[in-house]
């Protein structure tokens, strides 16, 4: 709306344009909170109705989502050193820091893809009963939410190049590190709520 | 697949509706060719970005879908006054009760009213636009043509026929095989995504693009109500996203969620429906009350009495209507104790509401009311919807639903809220904010034979159904030739056709004030607007407003009429900053469509490609850094200067 533009303060928020976007986008976060919220509620209910398929206990392992999750904690990490690198004025600080997050993102993603296959050969798969149902349907949207991101701030990256750093790209940047650092949020409810509390039972 | 499987055969009515299809649409191809106005249509509709266009694009949207929803109806009404002219075969039946629902409901009340909020709720605040305004498009693309997809479901491949509600395992892919229910599933999805980017955009516009020294408290009641939905709309609808995802993935890709192998819990599907089904119940009740607080204040002449009160009864709604959602299924077996706790919860709602009835009625108290068509429709809701809350409050009584439920008493109940609250609501804002839009008033006296016809219609239709309901008839049933429950159908079905004589009515009125009516020469089309709306010239300039007044009352505008200020202040008129028309949002939009269509015929690699169209869509746009024009300060004063008569 007003172009009236600050000249003081972080760049994304020195334009009402700026400012709107960033308030929408936590609007956003907050419908992804009843989003996966949801998932959760769905996955709890229907916990422990494995039918004939193997019980969660009988195939998670320690090991491998613990590699997940430092993984992506790191990544949150990383994430938050490119926007101070942003905020210092320094583009090629983000884009190397950018770009370390996006290849852990791209480690856990694989990872997760490793589970995902290792588990259909061990017979517990999407049809094969309701609690491994919700199991892949709630970890495969927080894997499709990862690999939006990393689509996603790779074309950010490429708009870097192209134009530096400017109220709209470094608004841009700060909702995508938005956005990557709510994914770590989920994860670390799906490590805890799923994986921990699944070996466990 | 053949061709036979992909069209619907063998049903008159079905060929009847193809034959008018193709009539419609080669007609309108025809118009739009013979007096050369395609260009037309993609500049200044299919590609804008302009609230108030949007808007109406939306309401016209939603008069066709009230056009195929009370056809509906009236079939339905049809076969059970006359259950022995066999008109309807029992298949038919449930596939009409079920579009009929979910058209009224997803694609009827939803779409009418962000229509009028899309027009309204900007000029009410002092705005020029939305917040993101192409997020706007892209929200109406997703509603069109999400109701488009659901609606060519009658013609192509068969209608879903397990209710609006559609309760699992009845909906599953086990016992409702083939695209039917997968039509239901992709087109609510569709518009549904549309509506969450719609509450996400109107709360920032609200929150963020207020006038000048406008608070919250000092804002319009309407756009109150718009602000609380929004809320609403937020936290309820990603509940409906999931639901809706789940049960696709359940009949697409074989999981178990809702069904009856594999352990899965067929009624964990009432309970997520319900979940954003009963906040989906408030946002289509709270604008409406919204909408009737603006015309009762206007029309009383007076400020509208207890307006923090108004607040925060609708913010105390918006709370409550989160935990009250086990209520449509007391008879589920879920125990004494936790249908007492639901019970309660409901029936606690009636006290916010009944705030909101006794403030509009000390509103009216001693004031000169001017009976317009808007006002008659406010003052006729107050008594019918009380009896349709009263009756809620009977229905939430959990001891007492195991007798009224699934009968004709629940559907005369949320007949007579939705009715009663949102129809009359949606006729009341279109009739009072008709000239801010078109620029002339629908035609009283045409007007006072709709509402007349209409509200008559309604009482006669749904009044009998409650004692049919308390006489044991449940609903969904499409034969009844019972011979105690005949008379009483018979009486409703006359009613149903009045309300439908009332909304033909309705519409020959949008086309005779067309041609007829006066053109309107000030901003103020009822002389006592008292909110920023009305502040402006009419036809609304496409920025809305050429400098924003400073506000830091309730009712603004009253005051800068006795001081004779206006919009337009020659010494502070700056360039405007606005948005450009883009043809991206339908494109973007039509790939998603394509995605639905084909999962709906489980076409996955068609799908795919949609899919991946739509997402390269969304790529281009974020390389897309137009943003936007200046309108000079010249042309403003030109145009400004034109409207006002200078």
């Amino acid at each position: 709306m007003s172009a009236e533009e600050r000249t003081t303060g972080p760049l994304e928020y020195r334009t009402e344009a700026g400012r709107m976007s960033i308030l929408g986008f936590w609007i956003f976060l907050g419908a992804e909170v009843v989003l996966f919220a949801t998932l959760f509620a769905t996955y709890a209910v229907l916990f422990g109705r494995t039918a004939d398929a193997p019980h969660p206990a009988e195939l998670f392992e320690p090991s491998m989502t613990l590699i997940m999750t430092f993984l992506l904690l790191t990544s949150s990490f990383t994430c938050g050193i490119a926007i101070h690198e942003m905020r210092r004025g320094n583009a090629k600080g983000l884009a190397t820091w950018l770009i370390i997050t996006l290849l852990l993102g791209l480690g856990f993603l694989g990872a997760e893809i490793y589970e995902f296959v290792h588990y259909v050969h061990e017979g517990a798969t999407l049809p094969s009963s309701a609690y491994w149902s919700s199991f892949f349907v709630l970890a495969g949207t927080h894997g499709l939410h990862v690999t939006l991101g990393i689509g996603w701030a790779t074309l950010l990256l490429i708009q870097l190049a192209r134009r530096g750093l400017t109220n709209v790209t470094s608004r841009k940047f700060f909702i995508v590190s938005l956005y990557w650092h709510f994914l770590d949020v989920v994860w670390i409810f799906i490590f805890t709520g799923i994986y921990l509390i699944g070996m466990v039972i | 697949m053949a061709l036979d499987e992909f069209f619907v055969t063998g049903e008159p009515l079905i060929y009847a509706g193809m034959v008018s299809i193709a009539l419609v649409t080669s007609a309108i191809i025809f118009l739009l060719t013979y007096f050369k106005k395609w260009g037309w249509l993609w500049r200044e509709w299919l590609t804008t970005v302009d609230h108030k266009k949007i808007g109406i694009m939306y309401i016209l949207s939603a008069l066709v879908m009230l056009f195929r929803g009370g056809a509906d109806a009236l079939m339905m009404r049809t076969q059970l006054a006359f259950p022995g002219l066999e008109f309807l075969d029992s298949q038919h039946y449930n596939e009409i009760f079920t579009t009929h629902g979910t058209v009224m409901i997803i694609f009827m009340a939803m779409p009418f009213l962000i229509g009028l909020m899309n027009i309204i709720v900007p000029l009410q605040i002092g705005a020029r636009d939305f917040a993101f305004p192409f997020v706007n498009a892209v929200s109406f693309w997703a509603f069109f043509l999400g109701a488009m997809l659901f609606n060519i479901s009658f013609v192509i491949g068969g209608s879903p026929d397990a209710g609006w509600t559609s309760y699992t395992p009845l909906a599953g892919a086990a016992m409702s095989p083939g695209p039917g229910q997968n039509f239901y599933l992709m087109g609510l999805q569709l518009s549904g995504i549309g509506t969450l980017a719609t509450g996400i955009n109107l709360m920032v516009t609200i929150l963020k693009m207020r006038a000048p020294g406008m608070k919250l408290f000092h804002m319009p009641i309407f756009t109150w109500s718009t602000l609380v939905t929004c809320f609403i709309i937020v936290f309820a609808f990603p509940i409906l996203t999931v639901a809706l995802a789940l049960m696709t993935i359940d009949r697409i890709f074989g999981a178990q969620f809702f069904t009856l192998t594999g352990e899965g819990l067929p009624m964990m599907w009432a309970n997520l429906f319900w979940m954003w089904g009963h906040p989906e119940v408030y946002i289509v009740i709270l604008p409406a009350f919204g909408i009737f607080s603006e015309v009762i204040a206007t029309f009383a002449k007076k400020r509208l009495f207890g307006y923090n009160a108004m607040v925060w009864s609708m913010i105390i709604i918006a709370l409550l209507s989160f935990l009250v959602w086990v209520h449509h299924f007391f008879t589920m077996g879920a125990g004494a104790f936790v249908n007492s706790v639901f019970s309660v919860s409901t029936m606690l709602i009636a006290v916010p509401t009944g705030v909101k009835i006794f403030n509009w009625l000390a509103t009216l108290y001693k004031s000169r009311i001017e009976f317009t068509v808007p006002m008659l429709w406010s003052l006729a809701f107050i008594p019918s919807f009380i009896l349709g809350g009263v009756t809620g409050v009977m229905l939430g009584m959990a001891a007492a639903d195991y007798q009224f439920h699934n009968s004709y008493f629940l559907i005369a109940h949320f007949h007579y809220v939705l009715i009663a609250g949102t129809v009359f609501a949606c006729f009341a804002g279109l009739v009072y904010w008709y000239p801010k839009m078109f620029g002339h008033k629908m035609n009283e006296r045409i007007g006072k034979w709709a509402f007349w016809l209409f509200l008559i219609g309604f009482h006669i239709c749904f009044f009998p159904q409650y004692f049919l309901g308390l006489d044991g008839m449940p609903r969904r049933l499409f034969i009844t030739n019972i011979a105690e429950w005949l008379p009483l159908n018979v009486i409703s079905t006359v009613g149903a056709f009045g309300m439908g004589a009332g909304f033909a009515v309705f519409v020959f009125n949008i086309y005779y004030s067309y041609r007829y009516s006066e053109r309107e020469k000030t901003g103020d089309a009822w002389g006592h607007g008292r909110t920023l709306e009305w502040s402006t010239t009419t036809p609304v300039p496409f920025y809305n407003f050429a400098t924003v007044p400073y506000v830091d009352e309730i009712d603004p505008y009253v005051r800068m009429k006795e001081e004779g200020k206006t919009t337009f202040d020659e010494k502070k008129l700056k360039p405007i900053h606005m948005p450009s028309y883009s043809g991206q949002p339908i494109i973007m939009m039509s790939f998603f469509a394509l995605a639905s269509f084909a999962l709906v015929f489980e076409w996955i690699p068609l799908a795919i490609a949609g899919l991946l169209g739509g997402v390269a869509c969304m790529a281009f746009r974020s390389f897309d850094y137009d943003d936007g024009y200046y309108v000079q300060v010249d042309e403003i004063k030109r145009t400004e200067r034109k409207a006002r008569g200078l």
